[in-house]
């Protein structure tokens, strides 16, 4: 049973990205997940050299503007513009779930391969290990975490990263253990390479196209998380603007001044949908034989 | 089955026992001296002192842990440093209010989305199943305290058919009550139906293309019949694992739900108490929280060893 999973995880041939770029353009959730995610780091990006106004710029003669020409989404209580917060919310955003992502590469895949590397009393210790944190609500502990250590962007990176951690060992570990039972790594071993030299030279590129995929779907989630934390009031601090932040300040708001809940909201919902729409696609582009089971 | 039963139930123990070590251990690191906090800055050392004694805030660290553990096994949660008040009673009141929210969310989460899921499944690749699944992708990517925000606004502010926030409590009657859940657990279910729902239809999917269900459509079963009494029922195994989970989805979910509707629940305690600094009651919480996930965890663990007797022999 476990041998026909792993057979049905196994990586298949790495192939060029001008190959996987090819068939990419004829895969439509690629096409609409890569367009849209495109669209919201160059928000993110454009954020950095221009916005349409100063993001804290205060005007309280123009405060709860609904949409118009001059302030296409409408302005907040402070007469601040909402498309420039949104902006630089975008970029607050994607540098928490970057981040977060990373730790939990940085520090799952190692773990992960080393588990497989190695098997026996290692592998079932960091296995349990991961069941354990995988035991506990992430919510709840990025929570805990954000609160013991203060609010704060970077402790909502760290937070969210530490819930990545068990998602990645698990994921490099599984396609990992099954390339061992491949004759090419065998082969590698009879050359006389090491655990750490294999790994390295075979292992990693054969999996690394299921840690893009798991790599995408973690960044969607931790948007999620981000926002969800900011609107609690533990990540982002203003006055950095945070899609979470926004939202929860344009609760108390929300019978006179709707507009200020909708756009924030909208951006979340977009960036996540494109970051899911292209981890779908580019899981199908890897693995042609998920997409008959789909 | 007995040994596979003792097995999971020494992890089940051996898994509590740790999450009691590491909880106890973050809380430690926690700046912030209780004592100072309850009795202001100005508060002379020797009284700061007095009430460290009386909390036994200056006893060993493995000496409180011990007492700490052995006190949640009695069911003597600690007495909340703010409220004053026993944690178990907290919890008690709260739970009323928790508890029927998760399970209402729980609830319509399976009665939206096992129906859309076999739809789905049994129109593969048609409008129906296209457009359900479109629908999903959305509810996954709708942050659930952003939904609910949408509907306060839909249905409290603009058509005033239930209030904002709030809870009236028990006493008050099951309708009034039954109004001021309604949203919180829509806003809880959606994600969770969407994941279920496609969960749902994978798993069918699956299945259908099964022997036995070919063999029933053979032996002259209408494909509704076949569909609903052979492929369903076994699609469902995997759809119990991911409810089991979403349990704990639910439960944690409260915390930003219960706060965006004011509900007087655990998930607004338990943030009330980070905010307030109130440590034996953070602790409790989380520990009876981390509970409830790993005990109904391991129930679904058991009841699929019953379901599928190649599982035992696993562990």
């Amino acid at each position: 049973m476990s041998e026909i999973f792993a057979e049905q995880t196994a990586p298949t041939e790495p192939e060029g990205p001008l190959a996987i770029l090819k068939k990419g353009l004829h895969n439509r959730s690629f096409v609409i997940g890569a367009a849209i995610t495109l669209v919201v780091i160059a928000m993110a990006l454009i954020s950095f050299f221009w916005t349409p106004y100063p993001f804290d710029g205060i005007e309280i003669a123009n405060r709860l503007k609904t949409p118009n020409a001059d302030h296409w989404l409408g302005t907040d209580h402070f007469g601040r513009d909402v498309l420039s917060m949104i902006m630089v919310g975008a970029r607050n955003s994607i540098g928490v779930a970057i981040i977060a992502v990373g730790i939990g590469i940085g520090i799952g895949v190692p773990a992960g391969t080393w588990a497989a590397a190695r098997g026996g009393w290692i592998d079932e210790t960091l296995m349990r290990v991961n069941d354990f944190v995988f035991a506990f609500p992430a919510l709840l502990s990025a929570v805990m975490i954000t609160a013991i250590f203060g609010p704060g962007a970077v402790n909502a990176m760290i937070a969210i990263g530490i819930f990545n951690i068990p998602v990645f060992a698990r994921v490099a570990r599984g396609a990992a253990l099954a390339l061992w039972q491949r004759e090419f790594i065998l082969a590698a071993r009879v050359a006389g390479k090491g655990p750490v030299h294999i790994t390295v030279e075979h292992i990693l590129p054969n999996i690394l196209n299921l840690l893009i995929v798991q790599g995408t779907i973690q960044f969607s989630l931790g948007i999620l998380a981000e926002a969800g934390l900011s609107y609690l009031g533990l990540g982002t601090q203003p006055p950095n603007p945070s899609w979470g932040k926004m939202l929860a300040e344009a609760q108390t708001m929300i019978a006179i001044a709707p507009h200020l809940a909708i756009f924030p909201g909208l951006a979340i919902v977009t960036a996540v949908l494109g970051l899911n729409l292209l981890g779908d696609g580019l899981r199908d582009i890897f693995d042609p034989r998920l997409r008959r089971l789909k | 089955m007995f040994v596979y039963a003792l097995r999971r139930i020494a992890m089940l123990v051996a898994t509590l026992a740790v999450a009691t070590v590491v909880i106890f251990a973050v809380m430690e690191v926690l700046p912030g001296d209780p004592a100072a906090l309850i009795l202001g800055v100005e508060a002379r050392e020797d009284t700061l002192n007095a009430l460290r004694e009386q909390m036994g805030l200056n006893r060993p660290l493995h000496v409180r842990y011990l007492s700490w553990v052995t006190g949640l096994l009695t069911g003597d949660l600690g007495t909340s440093y703010t409220y004053s008040v026993p944690v178990s009673d907290l919890i008690n009141e709260r739970i009323g209010v928790t508890l029927p929210l998760a399970l209402i969310a729980l609830t319509l989460s399976t009665l939206i989305s096992i129906p859309l899921g076999v739809l789905a499944a049994a129109r593969h690749n048609r409008v129906a199943d296209v457009g359900i699944m479109a629908t999903t992708q959305l509810g996954i990517a709708i942050p659930n305290f952003w939904f609910a925000l949408l509907l306060v606004w839909m249905f409290a502010i603009t058509l005033r058919l239930v209030p904002s926030g709030g809870f009236p409590g028990w006493d008050a009657g099951l309708i009034p009550c039954l109004q001021a859940l309604i949203l919180p657990a829509v806003a809880l279910a959606l994600p969770q139906a969407s994941i279920l729902t496609r969960i749902m239809r994978s798993s069918l999917l699956d299945t259908l293309h099964d022997d036995y269900v070919r063999t029933a459509r053979a032996k002259g079963l209408s494909q509704r019949i076949a569909l609903w009494s052979h492929a369903v029922p076994n699609a469902l195994i995997p759809v119990l694992t991911i409810m089991g989970l979403q349990f704990s989805f639910l439960l944690t979910g409260t915390i930003i739900i219960e706060n965006v509707f004011f509900l007087p629940g655990i998930g607004r305690l338990i943030f009330q108490a980070i905010t307030q600094r109130d440590l034996i009651v953070v602790e409790s919480l989380i520990v009876v929280l981390v509970a409830a996930v790993i005990i109904v965890n391991f129930l679904v663990d058991l009841a699929y060893g019953v379901v599928d007797p190649r599982l035992r022999s696993r562990g």
